[in-house]
């Protein structure tokens, strides 16, 4: 730790600190457009400039450490000053200088309200303006269907640049010609390829790139702004969800380091238009071979007869995006019938029972930063879980990680080791790879749902399992046995135990089941990515909230919330439980999925004993206790004793190469797919592998 | 006046060869294996001794510079950089030095290397000068079949020496700069710290200097320290090739004594200024980057660092632009606040904002299109690029306008006077207001 | 300088000629194996004497060739000046247009190329001449000066400058340097220093010991 003077406080701060760093942990404020603690320093827009005793001009705090300062002769501290008049000047003459050539549309600005220019403008401008000249204008330029462009506004702190190069891994967006006729674009304005690529919106300090789909939608000050998790993959990013009255305009990302840091997918920013379209309002009930829109209680009394059937012969998936209340609720109504056909895994990932373990994200998203070598095995992790593919290249950038693939050969962002395509890659591995995760202090092996939902799933999981043990994946404070599940819903339902019940059938078995006559009613909990019987004597009875392939294949529809319309919880990969926060209502007659299930139970004379959502929770967390730890990630705090060498099952490991469970990025669940801006992505990225093909 | 056996560089002017046998014959490469053997420290000394600051215009003291590299050489291998973007308007001498004595260089970048601990030079030419870019490769050629340098050569010490080039961009001069484009990148400078000694070329320690620096280290080495160090001033040794331009009768390179008098260096060299020393009005003494001085002050300057820096003006890389009373000063200086807005890299705000601005309201005051309380203006905004940038090139930028100002106000005033009364416009009397 | 742009008509694609490839092997070998990117500058500029500009396809080319991202060559290309991002003439004029030039004539060597040649950039009908002002040539002594075809012709006047362009037009070599016969950077008239002989008779070849050396050499 090193002393340093600021504003005659003195502190005491790490000497690799910079500058502005010990400023704000002197408590100063320090003005800064390009810097950004999560990129590379920059120091070009000097907006940060303090002074420092001593030295013969101002200096960059943000590009300078503590430790590079001198004491005084007597061995005093550095003394630091940030808010002299010498500072004041620097300040707004910078900020003149970035205000001469920048337009005055504030008015008609998306960035309004939200500009750092505006705000630190008025904090350190002057006032007036002593510019005579014309003002520069930059033409215009494209960067994709997401990011709008209004060049004329850059302030060149080169946020943009040093985010596609450093954090996406895509470096596509540069600054051309130089001096005053600098120009921020990409290559022939071609669309950024990137699944991160509108964090670029959030880093612009101004209203040079802003978003296009909310272009001209609402200022930042009608929004009603929630706090909420994402359920666009199983990563539980931490959003904000903003909405003007019922309608859910825009989500930004929110700070959570242990999980997606400050960043957000494009999904996940971009796929709410999704909750506007195909939106299941009310109930229907197939008569006649036709969909019907009835009452609530007509629909309910009708779900109520189908469940007459013996409990053999009824059945219930929960999917994708369900939220852990309703799999409960939908459990314990199973429960109460004696069902035991359930599955919480449409896609048949070969996991649940057992150890907890076994399904979670062990090491923990931020435990990369500490993993030495990793192997990902049928996963790929930019298309299944983009925010956490950033920091695997972040390590990898820093050089601190070795990273082996066995699986499909994707580009990722980074290199890394090809080490095979399918399952028998993984009882094959050896040489200096292997040897690697055996010496490894922090080995981590990665299972994607590519590796696991597949018909020899449980034998794959059992070789990785002893892959996993040869290379002694547990230690001391270390589990490097992890799962990175695709869908929000699902460590949820595992945690649930929403699995078939002694004797009972997987989803597989239900639709073998239905398909074959042997199952009169078949629950869908929101499943539409996965497949389904076909039409037949098997009443399907789909609870969700979109017109998707489970909706278009149902019987009975008893409309739901979407993620941002209800107060629920969802569990992420790493098996951190968290609350999703209501924004806006269901639409139309549309209820909360619990709820209906509450109806349900009691139109079927099988009431659930409880009919509020803190009874509910009450109920989840005596059932299963894990509900009541939120925000946590149990990381290797109960691996002593896990052994993943017994996981799975013995069996012949097939010859197939692992494929990834997402096919298209944009295209993984019935919101994005009702978005129209996902569908305008999904066509670019199609027509950019179609030309990196050729 | 400077003898001619007090002279380095003495083909100068390209009248003798320049190939290896015309420059050994000459004296290069005369002892280089003694300055070898007499090891790393003994010639660093020898260049600290002999008083030698950096040519390329900062003027830092070269033997200090080089005794910044890491004493030990880890894994990144070290490397010397020679810079030799001379694009400083006014400034022509290492042209001269790589297209007629470039084996003087050849020896230096050895010598400096081996001073060093560095292998590797790369010798970083602008882009214009393709004739001296060949010039230089063809005696590198000549140094390696000698096998002068390369590995396994005459002197013990493997070395190798690469010409690396340009392509139109004033601001490579600047060290950080000239190293992110040899590394293939835009030339824009890099944030100091780190300094190159201990991260510079490829991450790895180095160390930059100006071509004449170089080139005069063996000499100096070959005549003695206190050779060097008698010429000149205390803190202001040794000869130095000055480049007069502009207005005098005949403009010329010469190799002179530091802290030769403006007037006599002038005179002496230059056949004096054109029309006579009574119809001088200004001058650059050291590239375009610095204050220019007026007359009278160039009747008592002295051609070194401290003289000038005195007179708020400096050495710089020592090319006299010299400007008559048929000079309009106000536009010559409109021009070079052209040259900065056009070669500014744009990286940092107040220099890619501030040298537009600077040059716009200049072309204005140039036609007179001004008005008086813009000249106060135009100097504030000079102060907000001074120091507030990455490097240097804010300050180069902002220093023309201020000397300018400071010594020619009444011209400008007069200038914005005359185009208004012209125009039937009058100066608006705000002074009671104000 | 204003915005470059790249040529709106482009070629389909670019090849390095064999020889010049080898010239950029040439290049390649000088900088590290793993720092490739340091041959861009010397590899466009390679480009531009084989095509007399810098096209997009060959932008690309290189990316590729250096392992590049396209964006960073283009930085690169946009940046300095010296590349032609669109044709220029046969013989493409560099007139430097900075301070020292002014003071020696250049505003007048200007007129000559506007008026023989057409504004800036715009190549002549035959293809054979454009011109550009650029910023200090570094001959200021020389002053003023156009470079022509790379090479400096120095201490021109304007009817020095109309004599280099009739020779041009009729297809006759030119010789650069100065255009009044000054040796290089010599004052007019000739060297007035260095004319000592001695210093040229091999007697500074002569073995020597080095003045000041340590006492017992390491």
């Amino acid at each position: 730790m090193t002393k340093i003077l600021i504003d005659d406080v003195e502190i005491d701060v790490p000497p690799d600190y910079s500058l502005l760093q010990a400023c704000e942990a002197a408590g100063a404020e320090i003005p800064r457009f390009c810097y950004h603690e999560r990129l590379s320093v920059a120091g070009n827009c000097r907006m940060c400039l303090v002074e420092v005793k001593g030295a013969p001009k101002p200096v960059a705090s943000c590009a300078q450490q503590v430790k590079d300062q001198r004491p005084g002769p007597n061995g005093e501290p550095p003394v630091v000053l940030t808010k002299s008049a010498l500072v004041k000047k620097a300040r707004e003459g910078v900020m003149e200088f970035l205000l001469i050539n920048h337009p005055l549309d504030c008015p008609i600005c998306d960035q309004g309200g939200e500009c750092d220019l505006q705000d630190q403008s008025v904090a350190y401008g002057r006032p007036g303006a002593r510019f005579d000249e014309n003002k520069r204008a930059v033409e215009e330029k494209q960067m994709g269907p997401l990011v709008k462009t209004v060049m004329t506004r850059c302030i060149q702190c080169t946020r943009c640049v040093r985010f596609v190069t450093e954090v996406a891994g895509v470096p596509e967006i540069g600054a051309t010609g130089r001096g005053e006729d600098m120009e921020i674009t990409t290559y022939l304005e071609k669309s950024l390829t990137s699944e991160l690529s509108a964090n670029v919106i959030d880093l612009c300090p101004v209203g040079a790139l802003t978003s296009k789909p909310y272009a001209f939608n609402a200022r930042p000050w009608e929004l009603t702004k929630t706090e909420s998790v994402d359920v666009m993959d199983g990563l539980g990013s931490a959003i904000r969800i903003d909405a003007r009255g019922d309608e859910v305009l825009r989500v930004l990302p929110r700070v959570n380091e242990e999980i997606n840091e400050e960043w957000i997918s494009d999904k996940t920013r971009f796929a709410v238009d999704g909750l506007k379209r195909q939106r299941l309002d009310r109930p229907y009930v197939r008569r006649d071979g036709k969909l019907t829109a009835v009452s609530w209680d007509e629909a309910l009394i009708a779900t109520a007869q189908t469940l007459r059937a013996g409990p053999d012969r009824i059945g219930a998936m929960a999917g994708d995006l369900a939220c852990v209340e309703s799999m409960k609720a939908t459990l314990d109504l199973m429960g109460a019938l004696g069902v035991k056909n359930l599955d919480g895994r449409p896609t048949g990932a070969k996991l649940g029972g057992g150890p907890r373990q076994s399904w979670l994200f062990n090491s923990t998203l931020m435990g990369v930063e500490e993993a030495d070598v990793l192997l990902l095995i049928g996963v790929n992790p930019r298309t299944e879980a983009a925010v956490f593919n950033a920091r695997i290249r972040k390590m990898w950038l820093q050089g601190a990680l070795r990273i082996g693939v066995i699986g499909p050969r994707a580009d990722l962002r980074y290199p890394y080791e090809y080490l095979g395509a399918g399952p028998q890659s993984i009882a094959a591995l050896s040489g200096d790879f292997l040897d690697a995760l055996k010496a490894a202090k922090r080995p981590m092996i990665v299972l994607g749902e590519g590796a696991l939902a597949r018909a020899d799933g449980a034998a794959v999981l059992r070789a990785a399992g002893r892959l996993a043990a040869s290379v002694g994946i547990v230690k001391e404070g270390w589990n490097g046995w992890n799962v990175l599940h695709g869908a929000a819903a699902r460590v949820g339902a595992l945690d649930l135990g929403f699995v078939p019940g002694d004797g009972g059938l997987d989803a597989a078995g239900m639709v073998a089941a239905a398909d074959d006559g042997k199952l009169d009613t078949l629950f869908l909990l929101g499943v539409d990515d996965a497949p389904l019987p076909g039409k037949g004597r098997t009443t399907v009875v789909y609870i969700g909230s979109h017109g998707d392939a489970g909706a278009h294949r149902a019987d009975i529809i008893l409309p739901g919330a979407a993620y941002a319309e209800k107060n629920a919880t969802w569990v992420n990969t790493e098996g951190r439980v968290q609350h999703g926060r209501r924004a806006a209502y269901p639409k139309g007659d549309a209820r909360e999925d619990w709820s209906i299930l509450r109806a349900l139970s009691a139109v079927a004379g099988k009431t659930l004993p409880y009919d509020s959502l803190p009874a509910l929770r009450a109920k989840l967390i005596a059932d299963h206790p894990t509900f009541g730890h939120m925000d946590y990630a149990p990381g290797a705090a109960d691996s002593a004793g896990f052994d993943p060498a017994t996981l799975g099952a013995e069996g012949s490991l097939g010859a197939e190469p692992f494929a990834s469970a997402v096919a298209a990025f944009h295209l993984t669940n019935p919101i994005a797919r009702a978005s129209l801006t996902m569908a305008e992505c999904a066509r670019a990225a199609a027509s950019t592998a179609h030309i990196a093909a050729e | 006046m400077l003898a001619d056996k007090d002279r380095i560089f003495l083909n100068l002017y390209g009248a003798h060869g320049a190939d290896l046998a015309s420059a050994k014959a000459r004296g290069a490469w005369n002892g280089t294996a003694d300055m070898i053997g007499a090891g790393r420290d003994w010639i660093i000394a020898q260049v600290k001794e002999s008083g030698l600051r950096g040519r390329g215009g900062a003027g830092f003291p070269t033997g200090l510079k080089w005794s910044f590299m890491p004493k030990q050489v880890t894994d990144r291998p070290h490397y010397l950089v020679v810079n030799a973007d001379e694009s400083e308007p006014g400034t022509c001498k290492d042209r001269d030095i790589m297209r007629h004595d470039p084996h003087l260089l050849i020896e230096g970048c050895l010598v400096a290397s081996f001073a060093m601990q560095a292998h590797a030079c790369y010798i970083y030419v602008r882009g214009e000068y393709v004739a001296e870019r060949e010039a230089l490769e063809k005696a590198i050629r000549e140094a390696y079949e000698a096998r002068l340098i390369g590995k396994g050569n005459i002197h013990g010490w493997d070395f190798d020496c690469y010409v690396h080039h340009g392509a139109g961009a004033y601001i490579c001069g600047e060290e950080t700069a000239l190293l992110e484009s040899l590394e293939g990148k835009k030339g824009q400078p890099r944030l100091k710290p780190p300094f190159p000694a201990n991260s510079g070329l490829y991450g790895c320690p180095t160390t930059v200097n100006n071509v004449e620096s170089i080139a005069v280290a063996p000499t100096i080495i070959r005549r003695g320290a206190k050779w060097f160090a008698g010429i000149g001033r205390p803190n202001n040794t040794g000869t130095k090739v000055f480049c007069i331009s502009g207005h005098v009768n005949r403009p010329c390179n010469v190799e002179e004594a530091m802290s030769i008098p403006l007037r006599t260096l002038l005179e002496e060299h230059c056949g004096g200024v054109i029309g006579g020393w009574g119809n001088l009005k200004a001058v650059i003494p050291g590239g375009s980057s610095v204050r220019m001085i007026t007359a009278a002050m160039a009747e008592e300057a002295l051609m070194d660092f401290d003289s000038l820096s005195a007179m708020k003006s400096g050495l710089g890389t020592a090319a006299v632009i010299v400007m008559d009373q048929s000079t309009d000063v106000v536009r010559a200086i409109a021009r070079i606040a052209y040259f900065y807005k056009h070669e500014s890299c744009g990286q940092c705000t107040p220099c890619r904002e501030g040298t537009g601005w600077m040059w716009r309201v200049l072309e204005r005051m140039a036609r007179g299109e001004a008005e008086h309380r813009e000249i106060d203006l135009l100097l504030d905004v000079a102060g907000q690029v001074e120091g507030h940038t990455i490097c240097a090139l804010g300050d180069a930028a902002a220093w023309p306008v201020q000397g300018l100002i400071r010594h020619f106000r009444h011209e400008i005033e007069e200038r914005i006077d005359r185009y208004r009364s012209a125009k039937g416009v009058h100066q608006v009397k705000l002074v009671a207001a104000e | 300088m204003s915005v470059r742009r790249l040529s709106p008509d482009q070629p389909a694609s670019f090849t390095f000629r064999p020889d010049v490839l080898e010239t950029a092997h040439w290049w390649c070998a000088k900088y590290p194996t793993e720092r490739k990117q340091s041959a861009i500058i010397p590899l466009l500029w390679l480009v531009q004497k084989q095509e007399g500009w810098v096209s997009e396809p060959a932008i690309r080319a290189l990316a590729d060739m250096l392992e590049m991202p396209v964006i960073r060559v283009l930085e690169v290309a946009t940046f300095y000046t010296m590349f032609h991002l669109a044709p220029v003439g046969k013989h493409h004029f560099q007139l430097c247009g900075t301070t020292p030039c002014v003071l020696r004539g250049a505003d007048d060597l200007k007129k000559v190329c506007r008026k023989r040649i057409g504004e800036k950039f715009a190549v002549t009908a035959d293809g054979l001449f454009s011109w550009e002002e650029v910023e200090c040539l570094g001959a200021c002594v020389n002053a003023p000066v156009v470079a022509i075809d790379d090479l400096y012709h120095e201490d021109l006047s304007p009817d020095d400058l109309e004599k280099v362009i009739d020779a041009l037009a009729r297809g006759e070599a030119i010789t650069p340097g100065s255009a009044r016969g000054r040796q290089t950077s010599a004052p007019d008239g000739g060297a007035r220093t260095l004319t000592d002989p001695t210093l040229y008779d091999g007697s500074l070849a002569t073995p020597l010991t080095l003045p000041n050396l340590p006492e017992t050499a390491p």
